[in-house]
């Protein structure tokens, strides 16, 4: 932190930053390097290496921000940036905090993946291409992806906060694709951690398995059914769902502009009784933990719904500070080429106390959504999709053929209202997720959920 | 020379130096401003001064990539050998080579000279503007969520060992909003937007009343029943699947068996109406530049005309294993990626009836002004599609009741024969990539509501 930040340095930059007037001024300098590789028929390609650093500057006054962001951390490059961010500014000098320094803890990385050799990593793409053609002789295609990302970043504030983090984080992805006369059918799935390359200890060729498994299960898939039904939604990436149904419209920036659909909604009942949700930056080495937020705020678990009750908002320094309540640790941003912005961290429904099986043997005839490929929202109207990439037909309390093609499309009070069922077998899973041109990485968790009632979008009618 | 060439052909040197046999360098710089807008004052302003640089080395069949942003001497040489590194992990490809130097010709009407003389006071106040103008458009616009102005400046360098040299400087700008309306107890949302090579080119005005008259138009929209009917395509959306369309057309993915359209070049595959170009010489094109991210020429390339598929879009590599010519198609979103074959500017053909003539066509049916959940409710490789939807009732040929929260689904190739006919008029969108596209009218598409 020290290294990224001299703290006379940092001392110095907010001044000028604070020089034509601010009542806030803030340096986040970021040091970024990261390597990635795929396979693709068999064949090890798009090895690529990067690095940047860089920082940038802020200086808030009024209701407006003022921000510039230069490469490089020379204290010349700092400068230039506090110059640039204050340049439009007019007002008369403010002085900053001196600047003490909180300890912070990063999360800690066993194996740093800089020091494993590529050759290595090479070697582990090979093993997961050999384990999803073997899955069987109908698997045509295979293509599996390895990302290591380190970002060191330091922040002070003229406030006087200074801190630091440091984060590892490391992730592969497999998409398998199967085919079968004229039908081709794709499955994909992802491991990722806050962690190092420890992370791919246990058995990381299991994906590979898994993306195999799914596309060849998808042969034999009929037409997806269309129309309101009983959805009942897979664990781990299942909670996208609710990162999408009400997680965006808890975050404060979309409150204030009157753009969500949780608007004065604290303290209302808007989920069953069954419900409780939390976001957590803090699991343990989970995809979506930091020890700091990007504005140097620790990361906290905050409950967000609570027996079926919204509890809670997701702020950053700025839209905390005009609600008069303290920051919950989700100033987020990609990059020191961004401004922060409230951001889910690992975003989750708590485990409830119905079991998978059960749920689906309550269900006549419904949709079960066993995985997803993403989904949107519009927090301001609440209209949310979700593209399935594993689903089922369930009949008669069970589930029968595979799906091929189908979204989930619905309003979030209503089907947030319509969640009648959670399930004990939770877990979380990672996801990339994206806000004003910024994407950082998220978790998403759940058991299994039911939904009463959603619109599946097939193409059967 | 000027120093961002300079620094081009320094990287290839030291990549050379470092061990690879070939090499290549992409050097970029890039300043802009952003401006975000909201209850009548500045919300944000941003300045971005960013410089870069990527580097392709090959070992024989092998090729690495590294970038980074360290511009001195020494960065330079680190980035290179980073990326001489990089190849020889990679495995030994055939096809994997640079691209052969060919003569490049300048590109005039890339920059607006109002770029750069607009001060940041004017620029705020064009984006006050378009909020102004939404806010003041009817009665039921109940605010606007936020209007984003951006510009920038960028200049490009790329130089290569097989003797590619080439630079040039191009600027863009764009505007947009999220209008907010409120009526019936519910609030909806509508996009406006504008593009340009600078703030000169754009229409605040139009911009913001194009946000409050698609906001207004969905107030009281309810669930459609589920169906099967014509569908007219709004261009917004229209500029969505032809960018699916656009990539799946990529050679790699085609030589790679991840395209519905691998196998099928010069099939009779669509609907006569349906004509798409790639073009990346139009200068009104966002993607346009006298060559591509590997120094190719840019051009125009006929991809769907008369119904068949005539062409597929390569870059060198997917060139070299196709046995065809680079269409100049290689793209990268700056110095951080390496080049993968992409289409340029996607043009859709016009055709010749007004929009009123295309719903009136339609007759019963359901005209599409927004869909949602592209990139996870799309399968490239099969090309099959369900996305979310909103938009209006056609009935009796007429634009009447709005509609949302319904889905529409299908497949690319069944779309590409289903439609109709094209519009009249087109216009640039900057969804699926950059593209200009007329309406169109499908005949037929599932979709999904109550």
């Amino acid at each position: 932190m020290s290294e990224l930040l001299d703290p006379a340095v940092a001392e110095r930059v907010l001044a000028r930053a604070l020089a034509n007037g601010g009542r806030f001024a803030e340096v986040f300098a970021e040091r970024r390097h990261g390597l990635s590789m795929s396979i693709d028929e068999s064949r090890i390609e798009a090895v690529q290496s990067g690095a940047e650093q860089g920082a940038g500057v802020r200086v808030v006054e009024g209701g407006t921000t003022y921000f510039a962001h230069v490469d490089g951390l020379d204290p010349a490059d700092l400068e230039r940036a506090a110059d640039e961010a204050a340049a439009a500014l007019k007002g008369e000098r403010s002085e900053p905090r001196g600047l003490t320094a909180v300890a912070s803890t990063p999360l800690p990385i066993e194996q740093r993946p800089e020091d494993v050799p590529a050759e290595r990593k090479a070697a582990l793409l090979r093993e997961l291409d050999e384990r999803a053609r073997g899955a069987g002789a109908e698997i045509s295609q295979f293509t599996s992806s390895y990302a290591e990302a380190r970002r060191e970043v330091a922040v002070a504030n003229s406030e006087g906060l200074l801190s630091g983090d440091d984060r590892t984080r490391t992730r592969i992805g497999a998409q398998a694709v199967a085919r079968r006369g004229d039908t081709v059918e794709t499955g994909a799935e992802t491991l990722g951690a806050h962690r190092g390359f420890e992370l791919l200890e246990d058995d990381p060729g299991l994906i590979a398995e898994q993306a195999a498994g799914k596309a060849l299960t998808l042969l034999d898939a009929g037409p997806a059914p269309s129309g309101s039904m009983p959805v009942v939604v897979g664990g781990g990436f299942g909670g996208v769902l609710f990162h999408e149904m009400t997680g965006h419209g808890l975050e404060a920036d979309h409150i204030h502009k009157q753009a969500s659909v949780y608007v004065g909604r604290l303290g209302r009942q808007v989920a069953q009784p069954l419900l409780n949700a939390y976001d957590d930056g803090r699991l343990p080495n989970e995809w979506g933990s930091d020890a700091i937020d990007d504005e140097g705020t620790p990361t906290q678990k905050t409950q967000v719904i609570e027996d079926g009750r919204l509890v809670a908002y997701l702020y950053d320094h700025l839209s905390a500070e005009r609600d008069g309540v303290a920051s919950t640790g989700n100033g987020r941003r990609e990059s020191f080429r961004h401004l922060p912005l409230p951001r889910m961290t690992n975003t989750y429904i708590a485990p409830g106390d119905a079991t998978p099986e059960g749920m689906i043997a309550e269900v006549e005839n419904g949709f079960y959504a066993v995985s997803f490929a993403g989904g949107q929202v519009e927090p301001a109207t609440g209209d949310f999709v979700f593209g399935v990439s594993e689903g089922y037909l369930i009949e008669g309390g069970k589930v029968t053929r595979p799906c091929r093609g189908a979204t989930l499309i619905g309003n979030c009070l209503e089907a947030l209202m319509a969640i009648d069922a959670v399930g004990d077998d939770f877990f979380m899973k990672t996801g990339i997720c994206g806000k004003g041109g910024q994407r950082v990485p998220v978790g998403t968790g759940q058991g299994h959920v039911r939904v009463g009632a959603m619109t599946v979008g097939g193409t059967e009618l | 020379m000027t120093e961002l060439s300079a620094t081009a052909g320094r990287a290839v040197e030291a990549a050379l130096a470092a061990g690879a046999g070939a090499a290549e360098a992409y050097v970029s710089h890039e300043g802009g401003r952003e401006i975000r807008v909201h209850g009548g004052e500045v919300e944000s302003l941003t300045a971005a001064a960013q410089s870069g640089v990527g580097v392709r080395a090959w070992i024989g069949g092998r090729v690495g990539y590294a970038y980074g942003t360290d511009l001195s001497a020494s960065g330079v040489a680190a980035i290179a050998a980073r990326a001489a590194e990089a190849a020889a992990v990679a495995d030994e490809d055939e096809f994997a080579a640079p691209a052969e130097p060919t003569t490049i010709e300048a590109l005039p009407g890339l920059s607006d000279p109002s770029v750069g003389s607009w001060g940041t006071a004017e620029a705020a106040e064009l984006a006050l503007t378009v909020e102004r103008t939404a806010l003041a458009h009817d009665a039921r616009v109940a605010g606007v969520e936020q209007v984003v102005y951006a510009d920038s400046s960028d200049r490009v360098a790329i130089s290569s060992s097989a003797g590619v040299a080439g630079e040039y400087e191009a600027s863009s700008c764009f505007a947009y909003l999220q209008a907010m309306a409120e009526g019936e107890g519910a609030r909806e949302t509508g996009l406006g937007f504008g593009l340009a090579r600078g703030p000169a080119g754009l229409d605040p005005e139009a911009i913001g009343a194009e946000g409050a008259e698609r906001a207004v138009a969905m107030i009281g929209a309810a669930k459609p029943a589920s169906r099967s009917c014509p569908v007219v395509l709004d261009p917004t959306v229209a500029a969505s699947f032809a960018g699916l369309i656009g990539g799946a057309l990529g050679a790699a993915a085609v030589q790679r068996g991840r395209s519905p359209f691998a196998d099928r070049l010069d099939e009779e595959l669509a609907a006569e109406a349906l004509v798409l170009h790639d073009d990346g010489r139009d200068p009104a094109g966002a993607a346009s530049a006298p060559f591509d991210a590997e120094g190719v020429p840019r051009r125009r390339t006929a991809l769907i005309e008369g119904g068949r598929l005539r062409a597929y879009l390569y870059d060198t590599y997917s060139a070299n294993r196709g046995g065809a010519a680079s269409t100049g198609n290689a793209s990268r979103q700056g110095y951080r990626s390496q080049p993968v074959v992409a289409a340029s500017n996607l043009v859709v053909g016009t055709g010749t009836e007004t929009l009123a003539e295309l719903l009136a066509r339609a007759g019963e049916g359901i005209f599409v002004t927004d869909v949602a959940g592209l990139h996870s409710g799309v399968n490239p490789v099969t090309g099959v599609f369900s996305v979310g939807a909103s938009g209006r009732m056609i009935r009796a040929g007429e634009p009447a009741e709005p509609v949302r929260e319904f889905t529409i689904a299908g497949d690319l190739l069944s779309l590409l024969r289903s439609v109709e006919a094209a519009g009249a008029e087109s216009r640039w969108v900057p969804f699926g990539g950059s593209v200009r596209t007329p309406p169109l009218l499908v005949g037929a598409l599932a979709v999904s509501g109550s």
